[in-house]
């Protein structure tokens, strides 16, 4: 089998001057990051596009989800798929309290403010799992259900790969269709839109506000839990991968639903080829990305002008 | 008038020598003050910070709290892993609060700029846990003592005997910065002299969470053996990938740098098998248990990494050299360091060489399957001891100036 993939990728790469198999092998591996990507950059957006708020502390959220299925595991023997519903829950509940009590006092201040106090956020909480679990990391494996994988013409695909991106992937395309084309969504974009007149219809918009920012929370803890058994479980994982994903949320739009999981997706891609054909830049890549869209586009490839 | 100007000179010079022969003897401000520089809350906290500092306490209280009947003193500070902080808060150690040695010392980087403004100030840097050989060979000082594994023992201890195992072929996943690029030319050096090569290389930046694209590199190279030339999460995250894209079934996977923390943050299921090599293993035998185990009770029940046993070493036989010669004066100590053999529950066969690496038994340890642990943390088995002579780079392939020089001259005497 390796020999005839390495005979035909030989073939191919004579063919075109670049190995084929192994550039489709990046896409899909692109793709994947991809839609993990879009899962991290939809709750941030949600959060900025419809509250307003930077929020630096959904990186922290994130690291949260992945402790979170890990304590689940070890503390309450509840296994992967238990995490999987429980974690997001309890990461969003901890977003509701965050939102009453730290962020709405602060709420008509200027945005400086709230980002400063979630960056703060989620400085003390990195610090905390630091010191309470080191800073090496903690081991959490595939669930048995999706370990192993399939055989591709041009790559082995891992089972819990092509679950990160048929999972993740579910999950933005439901809550877009919630959010752009509900009644509830409605209410949401409404209540934020223009707060004094729909509580003058009777909605009661600080309960929508908490809520939408509990939902952001869980998102990101969503993405911890799927995050958990593939990457390090360690307190930094958060703040690696937070300036990517604002990158993403800047270049799709500050505030476009659609827009980041759009952007998520491509980024990944992007950012896939660049480790084939370059991989010192990965990890500038896509800030590169995001200098040229600012220049040609400055609200961002999905973004409304102001 | 010039006779005057002439005779003050002298006085003044005369009495300048005398105070400098009477601060000789003794120590220099009545007290020894060590100082633990580390990464205390960043990536590298669990293979020494608050570790390294609580095995230094050990060490002085094992000692007994005072050397030549004065107190001995530890301060200890965070550096961040920035070379800027780590020297500003030496400088200020050693030329204001009296320090008279610093240990600890994790990042190359940082380890790079402290052990320069330590050799300025004539102190002794007692460095625990850098990876790179630099500090005793190219940038090498009278007053570096490099104590627990550098990154040719790593060479030496795993890749050589896989090369000559017939694992000819090699492919690296390395981290992009300094230390990285060291363990890879000095890891590439030791593949291309038993007749190996090289057929890949890719660089991942530091802190990525998604290997998955090198993996798939790796795996079209056709190599024997991949290589993982980076450490703590990126070496988690890196094997990890290896374990879930087949990698490790199909090819041997060899960590170079692997601290027992980050051993026991993968799955058994992703790690077992793999061979590494570590300066100390705290399972190793009564010895290293019995040390582990007081270690534990003051580190929150966590398991030493070679750094912190590494740090007590070094602390133990430097306190020890300073009560054998009767002074804290640096010079007269290293000697005295040198002299003595280092033998202790970390160290075995152990001596400092003349151009300040400790040279002692490294292992060759391989990760344990779940089945064979006896507990959570029995993590590695030894399958061989490697003696330091053949595990550390010789003095004569360094190129340390200083140390080749006095080489010769204990040549020229010894005829």
């Amino acid at each position: 089998m390796v020999l005839h993939r390495d005979f035909l990728g030989a073939v191919m790469a004579e063919f075109l001057g670049i190995n084929l198999f192994g550039l489709f092998g990046q896409l899909l591996v692109g793709l994947i990051n991809g839609s993990f990507y879009a899962l991290l950059a939809l709750g941030l957006a949600i959060i900025f596009g419809l509250l307003k708020i930077i929020n630096f502390s959904q990186g922290a959220l994130y690291m949260l989800g992945a402790f979170g299925a890990w304590m689940a595991l070890e503390y309450l023997q509840l296994n992967y798929w238990y995490a999987l519903f429980v974690v997001p829950i309890i990461v969003g509940l901890l977003g509701i309290l965050m939102e009453r009590f730290l962020i709405r006092p602060i709420a008509n201040e200027d945005h400086l403010y709230s980002l400063l106090l979630t960056f703060g956020i989620a400085l003390i909480l990195q610090g905390l799992f630091t010191d309470w679990y080191g800073s090496s990391g903690l081991p959490y494996s595939i669930p048995a259900e999706l370990k192993g994988g399939t055989r591709l013409p041009f790559m082995y695909l891992p089972n819990y790969r092509a679950w990160i991106i048929i999972f993740s992937l579910s999950v933005c395309a439901i809550t877009w269709f919630m959010i752009e084309k509900t009644k509830l969504g409605a209410y949401l974009r409404a209540g934020t839109e223009n707060p004094k007149l729909m509580q003058a219809f009777g909605i009661n918009v600080p309960l929508i506000v908490t809520l939408t920012y509990g939902f952001g929370a869980a998102l990101a803890g969503l993405a911890g839990v799927l995050a958990a058994p593939v990457y390090s479980v360690s307190p930094e994982m958060g703040s690696n991968i937070l300036i990517v994903v604002f990158a993403i949320v800047v270049i799709g739009g500050m505030g476009s639903i659609g827009g980041a999981i759009l952007t998520g997706l491509a980024m990944g891609i992007v950012e896939g080829l660049t480790k084939y054909f370059y991989p010192e830049a990965s990890n500038t890549v896509i800030f590169l990305v995001m200098v040229l869209v600012l220049l040609i586009k400055p609200a961002g490839l999905f973004g409304k002008e102001a | 008038m010039k006779k005057i100007h002439n005779t003050l000179l002298t006085t003044a010079l005369a009495s300048a020598m005398a105070f400098s022969a009477t601060s000789h003897a003794g120590l220099s401000d009545d007290k020894v003050k060590i100082g633990v520089l580390a990464d205390m809350g960043g990536v590298y906290a669990d293979v020494c910070g608050q570790g390294c500092v609580e095995a230094v306490k050990m060490a002085v209280e094992d000692f007994g709290g005072t050397v030549l009947g004065m107190p001995i003193e530890i301060v200890s500070a965070d550096d961040q892993n920035k070379p800027d902080v780590g020297s500003v808060k030496v400088r200020e150690w050693v030329e204001k609060d009296q320090v008279d040695v610093v240990t600890g010392m994790v990042s190359s980087a940082v380890t790079g700029a402290v052990t320069k403004v330590l050799t300025a100030n004539e102190k002794i840097a007692l460095i625990a846990t850098s990876a790179s050989h630099a500090f005793t060979t190219k940038a090498c000082s009278p007053f570096n003592a490099h104590w627990t594994y550098d990154v040719v023992s790593l060479a030496n201890g795993t890749v050589k005997p896989m090369v000559q195992s017939g694992k000819k072929k090699w492919f690296f996943i390395t981290a992009d910065y300094a230390f990285g690029h060291a363990l890879e030319k000095v890891a590439t050096g030791v593949i291309k002299e038993n007749g190996g090569e090289v057929v890949g290389v890719v660089r991942a930046p530091l802190g990525t969470s998604d290997f998955s694209s090198y993996v798939l590199q790796a795996q079209s190279s056709g190599a024997d053996v991949v290589a993982l030339a980076n450490a703590g999460s990126d070496m988690v995250n890196s094997l990890k990938t290896a374990a879930e894209f087949g990698l490790t079934e199909m090819v041997d996977v060899a960590g170079l740098l692997v601290f027992t923390p980050s051993a026991l943050a993968l799955d058994p299921e992703v790690a077992a098998g793999m061979k590494l090599t570590t300066g100390f293993y705290w399972n190793m035998d009564k010895q290293t248990r019995d040390w582990t185990t007081r270690f534990q009770k003051r580190n929150g029940g966590k398991i030493p990494a070679m750094g912190q046993a590494g740090a007590y070493s070094a602390t133990m036989h430097y306190l020890k050299a300073v009560k054998a010669v009767g002074t804290d004066e640096s010079k007269a100590v290293m000697a005295q360091m040198k002299a003595m053999p280092v033998e202790d529950f970390f160290s075995r066969n152990g001596y400092l060489r003349v151009d300040g690496r400790m040279v002692h038994d490294m292992l060759q340890v391989r990760i344990k399957s779940a089945s064979e642990r006896d507990s959570e943390q029995d993590v590695f088995a030894v399958e061989k001891v490697i003696p330091g002579d053949d595990a550390f780079l010789p003095l004569e392939k360094g190129g340390c100036a200083f140390a080749l020089e006095e080489q010769k001259k204990t040549l020229a005497a010894n005829k």
